[in-house]
């Protein structure tokens, strides 16, 4: 496209949002239009855009799509103690929230917090964006510091007695939501977040996640089962020395969804753990994007990344693992793997290493392959009927990924969806 | 119980006959040994009683106790009481071993139509049984024969028999791999299970096996038939002369 065309393009998308700059926020905000303006939408020429088609995200009104009746399933987390913030199309509930109180943790809404002329959030919102906006455009995740009217400041300062859950509603056929959380973790503290739900019929979502000195941040996330929303989400983390970062994703259908996961690990000893079980039966495309900088001492990087395919749907991994100068003792694990019940699924994988220390351990590994026919035989030859004999194998499979978790009552949950999911899709393909 | 009548088995994939007429009855409570050389089809025998595909049978039958094998999944052919000890036990990572276990004893209860076993009555019985085959309870944890050695998959095979309680069991080289200990071991954990209801169907190289599982009969078998039956005096016979001079008294 020329370039005349690509401004028009990009003028056409941001047309329908309001900027609101007031207050602290204005001039971060600025900044965000401005690297938008810079980068433009992305393209199908665009290398990180090769295997996802990013039509659905750049268009001026979201492609529609309806609301999903989950059937009898109730809503996952929901036996979990929990402090909750609901969203609808991307609308805070404010009656279908609790109260927006915990010990040890501040919670503001963006909304009504960006009139301010400070707020401990300036720090963040827009700046690990910006950083991780090399060496690669993420120009989606600039377009929501630009333009979020909405979201969720949390400054953490003790050990949250209960983990904080989104819950986002997707209710209009043509919602087009974009939050953008902050979260500050201060020395020694501790948040685990739940997040669920579609959200809208297009979603676009960044959080930024700054963790400091020992602190720590536990992320488990659903993304509910609709099957016509797009959504294009980015975790932005940046952590001090002896942090903790940890975040899984359970993805279920769904027409388009791009997760980007970007950690920079600042601080020595630090961990950062990101892992995701995708299961996808038709109209699903599915992409993991990954970006993990290794800047200090000792830090340990881990990216476990499952993902169950049939009837057509797609994954996708990109996952890199960039090991600066200096960052010697690093330990860097990659692994993506896909298991595809059918011959009309495929998964495409871009695993990458970039090293430029000389004592480090990284490894990585990519597969695709079938459900185990031999192992399927000797579970059936005892007596194991095939549908459960392969539910079996397939939450085998599933099982390094599921291990991130460290709560064993989410963990539960997340696998008891997933049984469900399995339950409701047989899988036993054509044969 | 078991009965085969001129079964004739050849591989789906290509035109290599494998079975070509077998028949053999194992009446209730017998114990019988097939022994042969190999590339006999002794272990395909097991494979298409048990079920498992690649294979098609082109003539005759298989029943259990009137109950035709062949036409049934390889889950209702166990539900109605067959169970094949494997040769090569597959290793499935993620799988505990309890689950599995646990799963597959209540999955053939359900098809039965019988009441599931509780938890603790099973953990009760899997203990005790575990136990006299020397299964420690870490072995119970770990995921389904991965990093088992050759002893401990058989050993784990006959826990499997022993929880399952199937009426007519095939032991397809159980003998092989095995040290002199482990195979007192497992040979003690099948005669446990001898039973006035329940037939075995033992497949072997040696006759050193049938020193610890007596056999009642002994059929031997070549080139995809059962060319001799006898009693324990022929395994006797094989380990003594090979199977030359049988073979060239059928040819």
């Amino acid at each position: 496209m020329a370039m005349a065309a690509l401004q028009q393009a990009l003028a056409a998308r941001i047309a329908g949002l309001d900027l609101p700059a007031t207050g602290w926020l204005g001039p971060l905000r600025a900044e965000a239009l401005a690297r938008l303006s810079v980068q433009g939408l992305p393209g199908k020429r665009d290398e990180y855009w090769r295997y996802t088609d990013p039509a659905a995200l750049n268009s001026a009104t979201p492609p529609r799509a309806s609301a999903f009746d989950s059937g009898g399933e109730a809503p996952v987390f929901d036996g979990i103690d929990r402090l909750k913030i609901v969203f609808v199309d991307g609308v805070f509930d404010a009656a279908a929230s609790d109260d927006l109180a915990l010990a040890g943790v501040e919670i503001d809404l963006l909304s009504r917090a960006m009139t301010a002329d400070i707020h401990w959030a300036q720090g963040v919102y827009g700046r690990l964006e910006a950083a991780g906006q090399v060496p690669v455009n993420r120009p989606f995740a600039a377009l929501n510091s630009a333009f979020a009217p909405e979201g969720v400041l949390i400054r953490v300062t003790g050990k949250a007695v209960k983990p904080i859950s989104m819950i986002y509603h997707h209710k209009s056929d043509s919602s087009d939501a974009i939050l953008h959380h902050c979260i500050k973790i201060e020395t020694g503290a501790d948040l685990t977040l739940l997040e669920n739900g579609p959200a809208a019929a297009r979603f676009n979502k960044v959080i930024e996640v700054d963790i400091a000195d020992g602190g720590s941040f536990h992320h488990i996330r659903a993304q509910g089962r609709d099957h016509d929303r797009r959504a294009v989400t980015h975790v932005f983390a940046r952590l001090a020395a002896k942090a903790r970062f940890k975040s899984f994703t359970l993805t279920a259908n769904g027409m388009l969804t791009r997760n980007e996961v970007v950690i920079d690990l600042q601080g020595s000893d630090s961990l950062a753990h990101v892992a995701g079980a995708a299961l996808g039966d038709g109209a699903f495309h599915h992409d993991d994007t990954v970006f993990i900088t290794h800047r200090a001492e000792r830090c340990e990087s881990r990216q476990v990344f499952k993902k169950v395919l049939k009837s057509g749907a797609v994954g996708v991994f990109q996952g890199k693992i960039l090991v600066q100068q200096g960052a010697q003792k690093t330990d860097g694990y990659q692994l993506s793997q896909a298991l595809l019940l059918d011959d009309d699924s495929q998964f495409l994988a871009k695993p990458e290493l970039e090293i430029y220390a000389d004592d480090v351990k990284c490894s990585h590994g990519s597969t695709t392959g079938a459900i185990d026919e031999e192992a399927l035989f000797y579970l059936r030859a005892r007596g194991v009927p095939r549908k459960t004999a392969e539910s079996l194998l397939v939450l085998a499979f599933l099982a390094e990924s599921i291990a991130e978790i460290d709560d064993a009552a989410i963990a539960d949950d997340i696998r008891a969806r997933l049984e469900n999911w399995l339950a409701r899709h047989d899988h036993s393909g054509a044969a | 119980m078991l009965k085969i009548n001129n079964l004739h088995v050849k591989l789906e994939e290509e035109d290599k006959v494998i079975l070509k007429g077998l028949t053999l009855h194992v009446p209730a409570g017998e114990v019988h040994a097939i022994m042969g050389p190999n590339g006999s089809g002794k272990s395909t025998l097991s494979y298409v009683l048990s079920g498992k595909g690649g294979y098609t049978v082109t003539a005759g039958s298989a029943t259990l106790e009137g109950a035709d094998l062949l036409e049934m999944e390889p889950e209702h052919r166990a539900a109605a009481g067959l169970f094949l000890a494997f040769q090569y036990p597959v290793e499935i990572p993620g799988v505990g071993n309890m689950t599995f276990l646990r799963t597959a004893v209540n999955a053939q209860r359900k098809t039965r139509g019988e009441p599931e076993m509780s938890a603790g009555e099973f953990l009760k019985v899997v203990r005790d049984k575990a136990k006299t085959l020397k299964i420690d309870a870490e072995m119970m944890k770990r995921p389904v024969n991965v990093g088992f050695s050759g002893g401990e998959k058989k050993r784990n095979e006959i826990l499997q028999m022993a929880m399952l309680e199937p009426k007519m069991c095939i032991l397809d080289e159980t003998d092989s791999g095995l040290d002199v200990d482990a195979m007192k071991l497992v040979s003690d954990g099948v005669n446990a299970l001898r039973a006035p209801g329940r037939s075995f169907l033992v497949i072997t190289h040696y006759q050193r096996l049938l020193d610890h599982i007596k056999p009642d009969v002994v059929h031997i078998m070549a080139d995809g038939r059962i060319i001799r039956t006898g009693g324990p005096e022929l395994a006797l016979e094989v380990e003594q002369n090979g199977y030359a001079d049988i073979l060239a008294q059928v040819q």
